[in-house]
């Protein structure tokens, strides 16, 4: 089955928020409210649409979204 | 004011942010420099300036942080000395690298969004007290009754100032943060007298620490050095300077817009969970702050030639409105999906307080909502904008129903 996976830029994350805002269970600030993809950043059924709207809405373009086997 | 500013005839090869006509209503200035043969506007005020309106164009010079220095990010007639780079005089924002990463970095902690949840519920509050002290009232002044307000309770209660001094001490910081145009004597005097508010304050911080950002502050360390008496000074007073009246300009932008537009009120009212999507819309479509950079070298940059020491500014409000970057840009879209908007700023210098913000935009704008739910603008020629670099409502008259 094809399903998503999200993955961050590290060095062009400066920490605007908006994506553990729009997908808190696909993503989560650390201490400095820099993003990190939770587990191992595939999209579990139902959190397309936040995961793409994640991707849409990072000011960085640090977020990517690929099919993966 | 003290500086004279002939009005502008020629936005294109003249252009002054602080016209009235700019404060009024910049939109049509932007759109119209944007659609020019030369998007990216010059003037020869303030010793030679640049003005880019396309999204492409700021976005690119805030990254380029070797090309254009945060030396002075105010742009004045008066350039710092060059030897203030690469700390600049209010770390991290006139800050550029290597120096800005560990100024910056020791400020995150405090205002990251952990960090910040825990204030939600004393905001919420803070703004049911003002909204009680309004009520019965007809007309309301949104400005100065209610958006000024909250961003100074917050950051007080973040410094762990005395609440009792409330008043005098939004009465120094307002008066430095208006105070901007004023004769160089009069300023200085408002700056003095809130320097001296600070000393006292950090003073009685040294002797007897607590859990709050003064002690935080003065327990930072950055390269194992302490930032000393003198860096926790400048640290607040750049807090105060680059989180209050911004924050109040987008308080009062936002209800502005409500107020002006019952539809989207009406939304609000009826979609309370919409809220959060709405403020980012409101962040982008009245971003209240424009940066500005110093030329570190001749460059050519898009056609422009920019000398050395040459200002350019860098205007997030006009970049969000650009129609190239995002479809419907001059239309306010109270439920807009995709918006890569950079009111906050783009690249290494993202507002850090930017997660405070948003947290104090939000839960103003609830508790306005769940109180005045019909507020209607009481006069539409009654509204003033701030001109320059930050563009709020300083007189929002709204009748609250
Ligand atoms: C809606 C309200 C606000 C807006 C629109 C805003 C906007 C901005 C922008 C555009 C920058 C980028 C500066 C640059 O590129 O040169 C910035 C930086 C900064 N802001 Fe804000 N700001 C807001 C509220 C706050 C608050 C509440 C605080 C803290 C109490 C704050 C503290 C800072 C600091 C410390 C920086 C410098 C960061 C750095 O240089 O690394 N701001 N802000
Ligand atoms: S939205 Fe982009 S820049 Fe902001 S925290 Fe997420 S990945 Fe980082």
């Amino acid at each position: 089955m094809i399903s998503l996976r999200v993955k961050i830029d590290e060095a062009s994350c400066e920490g605007h928020g908006r994506c553990y805002a729009l997908a808190p269970a696909l993503f989560e600030p650390d201490e400095i409210g820099n993003a990190s993809v939770l587990g191992d950043g595939i999209v579990p059924a139902g959190e397309e649409d936040r995961a793409r709207r994640a991707v849409a809405n990072c000011p960085e373009h640090a977020i990517t979204i690929d099919a993966s086997t | 004011m003290t500086t004279d500013h002939p009005p502008v005839e020629d936005w294109a090869v003249d252009f002054d942010h602080t016209d009235e006509r700019y404060a009024a209503n910049p939109f049509p200035i932007w759109d119209e420099i944007r659609s020019s043969a030369c998007p990216i506007a010059r003037t020869e005020r303030y010793g030679g300036a640049w003005l880019p309106t396309r999204h492409a164009d700021v976005s690119a010079i805030a990254y380029d942080t070797d090309h254009f220095s945060s030396r002075s990010i105010l742009m004045s007639a008066v350039r710092p000395p060059l030897e203030a780079a690469p700390m600049g005089i209010a770390p991290p924002i006139s800050s550029d690298p290597p120096f800005h990463g560990g100024a910056r970095r020791v400020l995150l902690p405090a205002f990251s969004p952990q960090a910040v949840g825990k204030l939600e519920a004393s905001t919420r509050a803070y703004c049911d007290e003002l909204i009680d002290a309004m009520r019965g009232r007809e007309v309301v002044d949104a400005a100065t009754d209610y958006a000024q307000n909250i961003p100074v309770r917050v950051i007080a209660t973040m410094l762990g100032f005395p609440l009792g001094d409330d008043d005098r001490f939004r009465e120094f910081v307002v008066e430095v943060i208006e105070g901007v145009d004023l004769p160089p004597e009069a300023r200085m005097d408002s700056m003095g007298a809130l320097y001296e508010y600070l000393r006292v304050q950090i003073e009685d911080h040294t002797a007897h620490p607590r859990d709050d950002l003064t002690s935080f502050l003065l327990n930072a360390e950055i390269d194992g050095e302490q930032l000393g008496f003198e860096h926790v000074g400048r640290t607040i007073a750049l807090l105060l300077l680059a989180g209050i009246d911004t924050t109040w300009s987008a308080i009062g932008a936002s209800l502005f817009h409500l107020a002006s537009t019952p539809g989207d009120r009406e939304r609000l009212v009826a979609e309370p969970e919409l809220v959060p999507t709405a403020v980012e819309e409101l962040l982008r479509a009245y971003a209240p702050v424009t940066m500005a950079r110093l030329v570190t070298e001749d460059i050519d940059f898009n056609g422009c030639p920019m000398k050395a020491e040459d200002w350019v500014l860098l205007p997030f409000p006009a970049a969000n409105r650009d129609p190239e970057f995002l479809a419907d840009a001059d239309e306010v879209v109270i439920d807009r999906e995709v918006n890569r908007h950079s009111a906050f700023g783009l690249g290494i210098h993202r507002c850090a307080g930017s997660h405070l913000a948003r947290m104090e935009l939000r839960v103003a704008l609830e508790a306005w909502l769940d109180a005045f739910p019909t507020f209607t603008l009481a006069d539409a020629h009654g509204v003033r904008w701030s001109g320059g670099q930050v563009r709020g409502p300083r007189r929002l008259p709204i009748a609250i129903g």
